[in-house]
């Protein structure tokens, strides 16, 4: 599923956070966002899923407008993916992956651990179905938390800086999760810190300033020849 | 010597407290844990729909509930037993008949209900909004995600002063004695008060308070005993992790130990 968005303004009071971003995603790329603190990078993102809504402009998914589609039943086919992960304290990591197959899709008790347990296999974490998350380091959660997100088989994801919270050691096993899941075709819309992912991953590089898109690319065009100061700037901060 | 023994034969008289032991095993605890425990129940109950009420969006909703609960909360709990025992006592007495039971764990749950309610709610806000996000980006709806994920959440943080509400609703069921009992209707403070009056000391009124304590003492343990449990479950040391695969793949041991609750928004 491809998504666009056209002309995107959206403020907090007097303070415009996003300034007329147009950005398109081919179905099955993976776009990278890259931009110093406070660009608009996590509002961006909260637009697309409508966590957020735009004062103006538009967002497409396949070419068609999500502003008057249910926000609820659009989620269900956007995953997204926190900076804190964000699981729910109180369930076991199992009732995290189960919840919304059940509430939201209505699959049995039967039917959606059997999904659930399936999910959590592919990120290696099935023999932990039954503990809570607070017993889990950071990388194991953030995987859970990806584990809940594709249990609900969006056709789009979003990563708002998925790693950013690890502790260096589990940064990796988070990004070769991700790094596969684009491989196999997802459309992805990640915010990231880390440059190495995005030139290994990304089919685009967006690069975000104070809420306008200042330079767009393939990664080698971004990060080998920047054509803006600010982003050149940028880039000699963060590499 | 002579004013220690009165004293001891004051409050110590086993004699007294056998001769009210009967009736306060079989008539007053009865009695003061069924006063207690249906209060318990319709006061958590509207202390909820008032915790609702003081977070929702209208104000037509909110400012009610701030109303009732700086009422309720403001008023002797024997001014509010009194007005609403005997002043709606001809209503109760064309519904049920001369029983002040009805009307004293009304009035009971009310009070309740004030303090109750402001606890909800605090535990409720408690919770990180990215809880909130989290669940509405799953696609549920927000009544749902209140229902299934913030509200849990917020009152399993609150139960320990839940429960320190239910020890002082049991204490204050000591107070429906204003509305007139019959024999049969005593509870433990009542029971303890006749007997003593009879007996001239003060022991078998002790012996009411000892069951007072047989009930609240270990309720508070209870409440210890339920944070810690609460604690360890949610942000407990993680345990060794030797057997996840991936950990072999990059992962270290667990170091964080975060419970993902703690959240710099993002
Ligand atoms: N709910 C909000 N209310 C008011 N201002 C907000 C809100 N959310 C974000 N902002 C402001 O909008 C601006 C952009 O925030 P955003 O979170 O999108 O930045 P970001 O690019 O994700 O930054 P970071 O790299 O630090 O996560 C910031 O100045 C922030 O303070
Ligand atoms: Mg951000």
């Amino acid at each position: 599923m491809s998504v666009a968005t056209r002309d995107v303004h959206l403020s907090f009071g007097r303070h415009q956070v996003l300034r007329g971003i147009d950005l398109a995603v081919g179905r099955g790329e993976t776009a990278c966002v890259i931009g110093p603190s406070g660009s608009g990078k996590s509002t961006l993102l909260r637009v697309v899923n409508r966590l957020l809504e735009p004062d103006r402009g538009d967002v497409l998914l396949d070419g068609v407008s999500v502003l008057d589609q249910d926000p609820d039943a659009l989620r269900q086919r956007i995953g997204m993916v926190f900076q804190q992960f964000n699981l729910f304290p109180h369930m076991t990591v199992l009732r995290n992956v189960t919840l919304a197959l059940r509430q939201l899709k209505k699959l049995s008790r039967d039917e959606a651990t059997e999904l659930a347990l399936r999910q959590l296999d592919l990120v290696g974490l099935r023999h932990k179905a039954d503990v809570r998350p607070g017993r889990l380091s950071g990388g194991q959660q953030q995987r859970v938390a990806i584990a809940r997100a594709l249990a609900m088989s969006p056709r789009v994801m979003l990563f708002d800086e998925a790693t950013s919270a690890l502790d260096p050691e589990l940064v990796k096993g988070v990004l070769s999760l991700m790094a596969e899941l684009a491989g196999q075709g997802m459309t992805m819309l990640v915010v990231t810190h880390e440059m190495g992912f995005a030139r290994q991953v990304a089919d685009q590089v967006v690069f975000l300033d104070r809420g306008r898109v200042v330079e767009a690319g393939p990664p080698a065009q971004v990060f080998e020849d920047p054509r803006s100061e600010r982003l050149a700037q940028f880039l000699s901060q963060v590499l | 010597m002579e004013t220690l023994a009165t004293l001891w034969e004051t409050f110590f008289d086993l004699e007294s407290m056998r001769e009210a032991l009967p009736e306060m095993l079989t008539v007053g605890l009865p009695n003061t844990l069924l006063l207690a425990l249906l209060s318990a129940i319709l006061g958590t109950l509207l202390g909820m729909l008032l915790a609702m009420a003081g977070l929702a969006r209208t104000r037509w909703l909110r400012w009610p509930a701030r109303l009732y609960t700086d009422v309720f909360r403001g008023l002797p709990a024997a001014v509010t037993i009194l007005l609403i025992g005997v002043g709606l006592a001809p209503l109760g007495l064309a519904w049920w008949g001369p029983n002040p039971y009805p009307l004293g764990i009304l009035a009971l749950s009310l009070i309740a209900a004030a303090y109750i309610g402001e606890i909800f709610r605090s535990g409720i806000q408690s919770v990180e909004a990215s809880q909130l996000e989290a669940t509405r980006a799953l696609g549920l709806s927000h009544g749902a995600a209140m229902r299934l994920v913030i509200i849990p959440q917020g009152v399993r943080r609150v139960l320990p002063a839940w429960v320190n509400q239910l020890i002082a609703l049991i204490k204050d069921s000591s107070l429906v004695y204003f509305l007139g009992l019959v024999a049969s209707q005593r509870e433990l403070f009542r029971i303890g008060q006749d007997y003593a009056a009879n007996t001239g000391n003060e022991s078998a009124l002790l012996l009411a308070g000892l069951f007072y304590l047989v009930i609240t003492v270990p309720l508070t343990h209870l409440v210890n005993w339920v944070d810690r449990r609460l604690r360890d479950g949610r942000a407990g040391g993680p345990e060794p992790d030797s057997d996840d695969p991936v950990a072999l793949a990059g992962e270290a041991a667990p170091s964080t130990g975060g419970s993902g609750r703690e959240t710099r928004h993002a």
